[in-house]
């Protein structure tokens, strides 16, 4: 033990003649385990993101939403999700414990002077539980609201702050449209859930104004009708979306093929799409695996790279202080206290790009927050182009990925130090002694 | 005659071959002698006489084609690379003509080499490498580097290296051959003392003048010892 460390200390000695030298050669042995550490932290932070995303959605979440087909294809005016729909799959498809009808417009709200626009939400009692939109004042939409078709509205949080800045918004009459309706509830502000591209976007919950969905069946129908100047368009919409929940995770994506068949037997136009947040983990798992590859690689290039730096160094080592060899052996080491002697001082080197390395892994999330922020701002439209999970990610430690860079590093140490210090070894004591 | 016990060292009929290309080179042919525990013989004769090869041998850096070489009763013609190495280490002591001091080592550090190497490295060792250091006159730069010390103060590390693990018998190559005459002398005295003490020393030199120091002197000429005289 005694001896080891000692071996230890005398290779800092040496290595510590040469302070440059010995920097340089740590300096790829320091990316190399940095990035061994960056890229595990990014695919955490990845996957936890992708977590989240599905969290926010619902994992046993199928979302079918109604996409209005290309004007060619419009005849009528009418497409998209109907009642019908809703109810064929509410009877045929057993795997679905629970689907809610949703029917979102836009709308001008009014309360005296006050106004916005924000979006008006028809939709069940179980809307607030599905989407997880928790009360704050009052209560949300019940059974005996929808059966009735009352005139009863519930507010978002920014919805009540535009409307009522200062007063108690609940039993409080507001327009919307053309009629009244009272308030019953206050829903507590909602982070907006994630887009996932294509078929779903991002939904923010801030201005929503929710109203039982018969109620806005018989009181605004079906028909929207825009007007622009130059152009008049008229919708006929029965469902915007229905979101299901399934009774059983595995079982998501097989009812949402049976869902998709089921709408689509009875529908002639694409109008309809059908979004399973579950399909997100396997995007996540690409990007995530795309991040590993790609991190990996450099990871392993640095380290190959790192580790033939210092082989160089330690051959060049070996030469320099042949004449040394030469006297360690006329003083009795053995071939293999040589060997140690190289090996230990490789490792050395190797080690200590390990642990800058691992100091370098530490500040991952405050340099790779730092990055982001400085990208977007110097380059707002390229960073725009990236996938949302690249751009929102944090990444995030992982611990034993410590433990795994050091050892990285040792091994990298051994393996490139082997053939120097066997070198070195090999050598003739007495020609050793006798170079200069 | 002394008795064998007594014997730091023992050659008998020792040849060593060396094989350049085609040719075989006879460096050493039948060489015999005893070195008597206590002894200090110095080993002459002109370039390519065997001086170096019987260097070699003695010091136990290299193997004998056949003969024998008795150290302590172990035959070094028959060694093993690594019994060779604890041979070094352990029963031999090495002064050289250029000292070959490890230049990043502290002069007691210098001292402490062949301990480390023997396995004998201990807490305690460090005061013996501190008294040798006294000896040799260099109490008062024992954390000095090589490169802060002059030829003859390295020589003495040198020596008070050799003397660290109680050798058999201190082998010195051309100890004065770097050093200007008064300092020459100083290392011969100090060489001198320590004989006196009961250290058997060998020196390889060319210089007639430090032979006539030691009480023995060996001359070799072709690979055979042409003389072995007593003074």
């Amino acid at each position: 033990m005694a001896t080891w460390l000692r071996t230890v200390k005398l290779s800092i000695k040496s290595l510590l003649l040469h302070p440059l030298r010995s920097a340089l050669t740590v300096l790829g042995i320091f990316i190399g385990v940095a990035s061994v550490i960056w890229l595990l932290a990014m695919g955490e932070g990845i996957g936890q993101a992708a977590q989240e995303q599905i969290a926010s959605l619902g994992a046993n979440n199928i979302i079918v939403r109604t996409i209005r087909p290309s004007s060619d294809d419009l005849e009528v005016g009418g497409y998209g999700l109907t009642r019908k729909d809703f109810v064929r799959i509410m009877a045929t498809v057993p795997t679905i414990e629970k689907a809610l009808p949703i029917r979102v417009l836009t709308q001008e709200f009014r309360y005296k002077t006050r106004y916005f626009e924000g979006r008006l939400v028809g939709c069940t009692p179980d809307y607030a539980e599905v989407t997880r939109l928790q009360s704050d004042q009052g209560r949300f939409l019940s059974d005996a609201d929808l059966d009735n078709e009352r005139n009863y509205c519930v507010l978002a949080a920014e919805s009540s702050e535009r409307l009522f800045p200062a007063a108690n918004a609940i039993g409080k009459d507001i327009m919307v449209g053309e009629d009244f309706y009272t308030v019953v509830g206050v829903m507590k502000s909602r982070a907006p859930s994630a887009g996932i591209g294509g078929s779903l976007d991002a939904e923010d919950f801030s201005r929503d104004v929710y109203v039982p969905i018969t109620t806005l069946w018989r009181r605004i129908g079906d028909m929207v009708i825009l007007t622009k100047p130059g152009q008049f368009q008229r919708d006929i919409i029965e469902v915007s979306q229905i979101t299901i929940q399934v009774d059983d995770r595995d079982r998501v994506l097989q009812t949402a093929d049976i869902v998709r068949e089921t709408i689509a037997m009875d529908h002639t136009l694409e109008d309809f799409g059908v979004t399973v947040p579950l399909e997100l983990l396997q995007q996540a798992q690409t990007t995530r695996l795309m991040f590993i590859l790609f991190l990996g690689m450099i990871a392993a290039i640095s380290l190959v790279v790192g580790g033939i730096g210092i082989m160089n160094i330690m051959l060049a080592t070996v030469t320099e202080r042949t004449h040394e060899i030469g006297i360690r052996r006329a003083l009795g080491a053995k071939r293999r206290d040589i060997t140690r002697q190289f090996l230990v001082e490789s490792t050395v080197l190797s080690i200590a790009g390990g642990m800058l390395g691992i100091g370098g892994g530490l500040f991952c999330r405050p340099i790779s927050l730092l990055v982001r922020s400085e990208l977007g701002r110097w380059f707002p439209d390229k960073m725009a182009t990236l996938p949302e999970l690249i751009r929102t990610m944090e990444p995030l430690l992982v611990s034993w990925s410590i433990p795994l860079a050091f050892s990285i590093s040792v091994v990298v140490g051994i393996l490139f130090g082997v053939y120097p210090a066997l070198r070195a070894a090999r050598l003739d004591p007495i020609e050793a002694l006798r170079h200069e | 005659m002394l008795v064998e016990a007594n014997l730091a060292a023992k050659i008998r009929d020792l040849d060593k071959d060396y094989v350049l290309s085609s040719e075989t080179v006879h460096a050493l042919r039948g060489v015999s002698f005893d070195v008597p525990s206590g002894d200090y013989v110095s080993i002459m004769g002109p370039s390519g006489s065997g001086k170096s090869t019987l260097l070699n041998l003695l010091g136990c850096l290299d193997r004998p084609t056949s003969g024998s070489f008795l150290l302590g009763g172990d035959d070094v013609a028959h060694m093993s690379d690594d019994q060779l190495a604890d041979t070094r280490a352990e029963r031999i002591g090495f002064v050289f003509q250029s000292y070959n001091l490890l230049s990043a080592l502290s002069v007691v550090e210098n001292i402490e080499v062949p301990l480390y190497y023997s396995g004998q490295l201990t807490a305690d060792t460090r005061q013996r490498c501190v008294e040798l250091a006294t000896m040799v006159g260099l109490e008062s730069r024992l954390k000095h580097r090589p490169a802060e010390l002059s030829g003859g103060q390295q020589q003495r590390v040198a020596i008070a290296r050799s003397l660290v693990n109680d050798p058999h018998f201190i082998l010195a190559d051309e100890p004065t051959g770097n050093l200007d005459t008064q300092t020459t002398d100083e290392i011969l005295e100090l060489l001198a003392r320590l004989n006196a003490e009961g250290r058997t020393i060998l020196i390889v030199t060319h210089e007639s003048d430090v032979a006539e120091q030691t009480k023995r002197t060996i001359v070799l000429r072709d690979g055979q010892i042409l003389s072995d005289e007593r003074r």
